[in-house]
């Protein structure tokens, strides 16, 4: 299998090593876990989401998206109190959306993946907040939108740097 | 039918997988009960289920997350130890004067606890308090704003349990969720399904601590009559079952009308601990009931509130001679009762109460806790053995 391959549209698809694969989303819930210990701020930021976000939009595969999505968010939901599911359904939208949208559109520059970051993270916000109240019946409070935007614009600002870095695992081929 | 699967492979697959962990959601969340089920009551309660995943998640992730921590503790001590020395020596005099005046106020602090706890025993009331914690090390949280709870290295493997609570010496934190091996999960105060019974510390009145979305602390369920006012300590109340009585909880921040009911306050707390911080607490692995017994060297035997005060009433002095006459029929009789009995108030009292209700195999002393059988009536003494036929003007003050 190759490295790299072109999609029907003509966008290039990426993999990743199967340890990449597994450490970068580990490692992200790793410092989204330890992290607000020191700096409660860092709660604002979603690593698990970006990570979905990045590996879903690289591989362009729908499939792999959704999986990745659910896997990460199935782990976001163990670390928690709440039902398991929450996370894990909000990230495989993403995860599906994401990699379809990725296999249409190249969103390879950072203008890009600024804006896709920001509309994934709102999404993702909707569907937790609509099946955390909605389905659960869980007090998580209002959708607040003036906070939801200030945190879509942080981690879509975190995405354009975590990106970058995120590429240097991409296989070469 | 299969070049439609093939067709629509991502989206099947996508309704497949949401499927899947709805069906996983809808196993794991409960029906709400009518009341005490409700989200962030005190019988509030997670939804169990599916531990297997959330035990490999755990065991998967707290590793690392111990090895950050001690690691970072292992740099931060290098840092201060070693290298950050610059006014250790001012310091290091600042803190020894510290030190000897908080041994003087640990020794007063540690008579009036005495005081107290023999006051507390005279008076009976049971109080739970913190005989046995266990210090443990913070070394997670679940990442996101909508889920308060923190990890703490400590598991069943050193004795923690599901509900034990968890401190500092500032206040408490909240309680453990659930206990794996060497890890725990702490539901904090602040999580909006977390309560614990509170009470405040001026004005005694109770309340319940509830947590709120946004991470703040508030009590309700106080009436908006009630005079309450910023700056008001607030402890908790042992009524909760989790929290020992006593422990700081925080102070009033605010007060405002409860939105759904106008009748009853939300009280805006802010915490004695400072839950954004959190590094080292206390996990109470033990309450015991309020027996300072045995620690303190006061008699503890059970003494009934009518002997504690007959104890206090003047003794009435010895009856005349003739006082049994002037006292009519039952007078006569009572004199030499009275006599037999030491002729005190006291012991009167006390010979009437302990045949009241002679059909009692034995009664809850209402002072002290104990169960103590009433004493037998003795037949030397005619008041005490026929109390029935003893007048009142005995205990009576003479005409």
């Amino acid at each position: 299998v190759p490295a790299r391959s072109i999609t029907r549209e003509g966008v290039e698809v990426h993999r990743f090593s199967p340890i990449a694969t597994v450490l970068v989303p580990l490692f992200a819930l790793l410092l989204q876990a330890s992290v607000p210990l020191r700096y409660p701020w860092f709660n604002t930021l979603d690593l698990p989401l970006l990570v979905t976000i990045f590996f879903s939009v690289a591989r362009r595969n729908p499939i792999a998206g959704t999986a990745t999505g659910a896997i990460i968010g199935i782990f976001q939901d163990a670390l928690t109190h709440r039902p398991l599911g929450l996370f894990g359904i909000a990230k495989t939208v993403v995860g599906y959306i994401g990699s379809s949208i990725g296999a249409k559109v190249d969103v390879e520059n950072p203008g890009s993946r600024l804006i896709m970051t920001f509309c994934f993270y709102l999404l993702h916000s909707a569907v937790y907040h609509l099946m955390a109240r909605g389905m659960a019946r869980l007090d998580i409070g209002a959708f607040l939108w003036a906070h939801q935007l200030w945190a879509a614009l942080m981690n879509a600002l975190a995405a354009v740097v975590l990106f970058a870095v995120l590429d240097r695992y991409k296989l070469r081929s | 039918m299969e070049s439609f699967f093939s067709r629509y492979r991502n989206a099947t697959v996508l309704v497949g997988t949401l499927f899947v962990q709805l069906i996983m959601l809808a196993t794991q969340i409960k029906a709400p009960a009518p009341a005490s089920g409700a989200p962030g009551g005190l019988g509030g309660r997670p939804a169990e289920g599916a531990p297997l995943i959330r035990t490999w998640a755990t065991g998967i992730l707290t590793p690392f997350e111990r090895l950050a921590v001690y690691t970072g503790g292992g740099v931060r001590t290098l840092w201060h130890s070693y290298i950050d020395l610059v006014h250790t020596r001012s310091e290091n005099n600042e803190l020894l004067r510290k030190i000897d005046q908080l041994r003087l106020e640990q020794a007063k602090m540690r008579e009036d606890a005495e005081q107290g706890q023999r006051l507390q025993k005279l008076l009976g009331f049971k109080e739970q308090f913190p005989s046995q914690t266990l210090a443990a090390q913070v070394i997670g949280t679940s990442g996101t704003d909508t889920s308060r709870v923190i990890y703490i290295d400590k598991g069943t493997s050193s004795h923690v349990e599901n509900g034990m609570a968890v401190i500092t010496p500032d206040g408490i934190v909240g309680k453990v969720l659930r206990a794996d091996s060497s890890t725990s999960q702490v539901l904090l105060i602040n999580d909006p399904s977390s309560g614990a019974g509170v009470i405040l510390e001026r004005t005694r009145l109770n309340g319940i601590l509830q947590g709120t979305s946004s991470g703040k602390t508030q009590v309700v369920d106080v009436m908006s009559d009630e005079n309450i006012a910023v700056g008001d300590k607030i402890v908790t109340s042992g009524g909760d079952r989790v929290y020992p009585k006593g422990l700081p909880v925080g102070t009033v921040a605010g007060v405002a009308p409860d939105e759904q009911d106008g009748s009853f306050l939300d009280i805006a707390v802010k915490p004695a601990a400072d839950l954004a911080h959190l590094e080292e607490v206390l996990v109470v692995t033990k309450t015991a009931q309020s027996a300072a017994a045995q620690d303190a060297n006061l008699d503890v035997s059970p003494t009934r509130t009518v002997d504690m005060l007959a104890q206090r009433l003047p003794s009435v002095p010895e009856k005349p001679a003739d006082a049994g006459k002037t006292g009519g029929a039952g007078g006569k009789a009572a004199a030499p009762a009275a006599k037999s009995a030491n002729q005190t108030v006291g012991t009167a009292v006390k010979s009437a109460a302990t045949t009241q209700k002679p059909g009692v195999a034995a009664e809850k002393n209402a002072a002290t806790g104990a169960t103590v059988k009433p004493a037998q009536p003795k037949a030397v003494k005619p008041a005490t053995a026929q109390p029935e036929t003893a007048p009142p003007s005995e205990t009576e003050t003479p005409h």
